[in-house]
């Protein structure tokens, strides 16, 4: 076995482990409080893998609850315990930085689904003692964000002064603003919408058929079989990458730039430092993402449609909310292209609710959320800094 | 060759605080009344509005730098412009809609004032005189587009493509049926003009004009 071989192996070991009993805190909810999900069942018992921030004021009206996206976890400000990186959002969160721990108390939690220590599809079924897999019920973003209230519950705290995320981290926020209005203060949804479009469904199922048409998937019943449908996953993660970026930036920072060569190869090796950088993304997906898990993230993506649950009426969704949102759209986003959030935006208008919106210029795509962007950062430090004074935040 | 012509013969001076007209708004406006400002830049009016008028006040901005200042002052405030963005707010959703300089730099400026008047109770519109006795002069007898201290683009670079005097945009108000409540010419200190001065007399010497507007 090579090193790197040897390192990718360790790397997934800790992915399953952290998946199972993760290191850092964990709440649990046993049989007394049941999970009441969207597919009509219920789960029970279910746990929840978060980290915290900063310190809970005693009002304990300074807390801001991070939603993450789609492959992230709640490892949002400190370091990953199975790819040893920074936080996925350690820019942006930290003393001093645009959301305040010296001020604020961030909460963030790892998805229900998820495979950093929330139940999901490779935790324990406790009915079978064998790992959900597909026994799992297909999850909702209405779902994760009741499990996340719980969790608030839990915690202690009544209302939070502000709900974040981006991507379907920003589709759980307005969730939490639409099921729980009363307990949100302030909204920050970026590079969201309220639902998922049809082009996004459609990228999401290659993504779902590549892992399924991979033959060590096993019909999900992959880590009984001792096997891990990698393949399929990385593929999978190289489609939906692309879709996280702009032509823009992948023709500026790759351009038909060759890799580690200097001329045509007149094969399929990766020629072109794309496509190496392509597989770079997908290989190291793997070793820590779970493949279930990326099926049942990515049907709550596409279930959710917040004017669907309204009959059709997406302002209906927000009537009489006092909640005040900011919302965050960037130039170059083809995934949640800015007329999306600019239809959230009607909507609320509509309802009367106090909205902010910014669209920041960037050729860096739909990832440009998780990037130092420093009007994104201005927006973001300027809309909390003036909740926190109408919250009464010192 | 040296063109005798210069920039500043046309020049204007403009009143000492270039946007006089948001006193003239304030004053206008209210208190605790519901108040959406198109085109509020960095948010001044509004804020003067909150403070002075207490109201319940919204904006709309095209710049980013600008909506970025606004939200930072904890103002509610989305990126959008007058003609694309009306649209979508529901009817009497505000009592008092503001278009302060903004009107001509519109696509439609009749469609604009359409809108005004049906989200807002009544519409409050600043615009500058394109019929001010300086803009004659310089077009009269210079032959040149006007750049004054208020107008101080260039016509290839001014965003303002629908220029109008106060007596054209009286005009506008009579075709789509709405009713002047009041107006006020400014002149070039920044003072209001006697109301009792005819209207060729505020077309020729008002540098801004402040009109409020409700549907008959």
């Amino acid at each position: 076995m090579t090193i790197k071989a040897a390192g990718q192996l360790r790397k997934a070991e800790t992915a399953r482990n952290e998946a199972v009993e993760p290191s850092g805190p964990v709440a649990h909810f046993g049989p007394d409080e049941p999970l009441r999900l969207d597919a009509g069942r219920e789960l029970s018992p279910f746990q929840i893998a978060y980290n915290t921030y900063g310190t809970l004021n005693a009002d304990r009206s300074n807390a801001i609850y991070v939603c993450h996206a789609l492959t992230g976890d709640h490892h949002v400000a400190s370091t990953n315990p199975v790819t040893g990186r920074d936080g996925w959002w350690s820019s942006i969160i930290g003393p001093g930085k645009p959301i305040d721990t010296d001020r604020y108390f961030v909460i963030c939690s790892n998805v229900i689904g998820g495979c950093m220590g929330s139940t999901g599809p490779a935790s324990i079924d406790p009915a079978t003692g064998e790992p959900y897999g597909l026994d799992l019920p297909v999850l909702t973003i209405r779902d994760m964000v009741r499990a996340q209230a719980m969790l608030v519950d839990r915690l202690g705290i009544d209302t939070l002064f502000a709900v974040i995320g981006g991507s379907m981290g920003g589709m759980q926020c307005l969730q939490w603003a639409v099921s729980y209005p009363e307990r949100v203060f302030a909204a920050l949804p970026i590079a969201t919408g309220a639902r998922h479009s049809s082009q996004n469904i459609a990228f999401h199922e290659v993504g779902r058929q590549a892992v399924m048409a991979d033959p060590d998937w096993r019909a999900g019943r992959y880590i009984l079989e001792g096997t891990r449908p990698h393949k399929g996953l990385a593929v999978a993660r190289m489609a939906a990458h692309i879709t996280y970026l702009s032509e823009a930036a992948l023709q500026r920072k790759f351009g038909r730039n060759l890799q580690d060569r200097e001329v045509l190869g007149f094969g399929f090796d990766a020629d072109f430092q794309i496509e190496s950088y392509l597989r770079h993304q997908g290989m190291t997906f793997v070793d820590r993402f779970d493949a279930n898990s990326y099926l049942y993230m990515t049907r709550a993506m596409d279930y959710f449609d917040i004017a669907g649950d309204f009959g059709g009426r997406l302002g209906d969704a927000f009537k009489n909310t006092r909640t005040r949102f900011c919302l965050v759209s960037f130039s170059s986003d083809w995934l949640f292209p800015t007329e999306e959030s600019r239809a959230v935006v009607h909507a609320l208008n509509a309802a009367a609710a106090s909205v902010s919106f910014v669209e920041i210029e960037t050729d860096r795509g739909h990832d440009a959320f998780l990037l130092e962007e420093p009007e994104f950062f201005g927006a973001i430090r300027g809309f909390l800094s003036s909740a926190a004074r109408a919250r009464g935040i010192g | 060759m040296d063109a005798p012509l210069a920039t500043s013969e046309a020049v204007v001076t403009a009143a000492p605080a270039s946007r006089i007209d948001f006193e003239v708004i304030a004053s206008l406006v209210r208190p605790g009344s519901r108040v959406l400002d198109v085109g509020c830049g960095d948010g001044s009016l509004l804020q003067i509005l909150q403070t002075r008028r207490q109201v319940d006040g919204r904006g709309i901005e095209l710049s980013q730098a600008g909506v970025n200042e606004c939200v930072a002052k904890g103002l509610s405030v989305i990126q959008g412009d007058a003609d694309r963005d009306l649209v979508h707010y529901p009817d009497d959703a505000f009592d008092y809609v503001i278009l302060s300089q903004t009107i001509q730099a519109t696509r439609n400026p009749k469609l604009v004032l359409q809108d005004l008047l049906r989200i807002g109770r009544r519409a409050i519109v600043s615009f500058p005189n394109f019929g001010h006795w300086s803009i004659r002069l310089s077009l009269g007898l210079y032959g040149r587009m006007p750049v004054t201290r208020n107008l101080s683009q260039s016509w290839y670079e001014t965003p303002n493509i629908h220029f109008c005097t106060i007596r054209d945009f009286d005009g506008l108000v009579k075709e789509i049926g709405a009713k002047v409540e009041t107006a006020t010419a400014l002149d070039a200190t920044g003072q209001q003009m006697g109301m009792r001065m005819p209207w060729a007399f505020w077309n020729l010497f008002g540098e801004q004009a402040v009109f409020v507007l409700s549907r008959s």
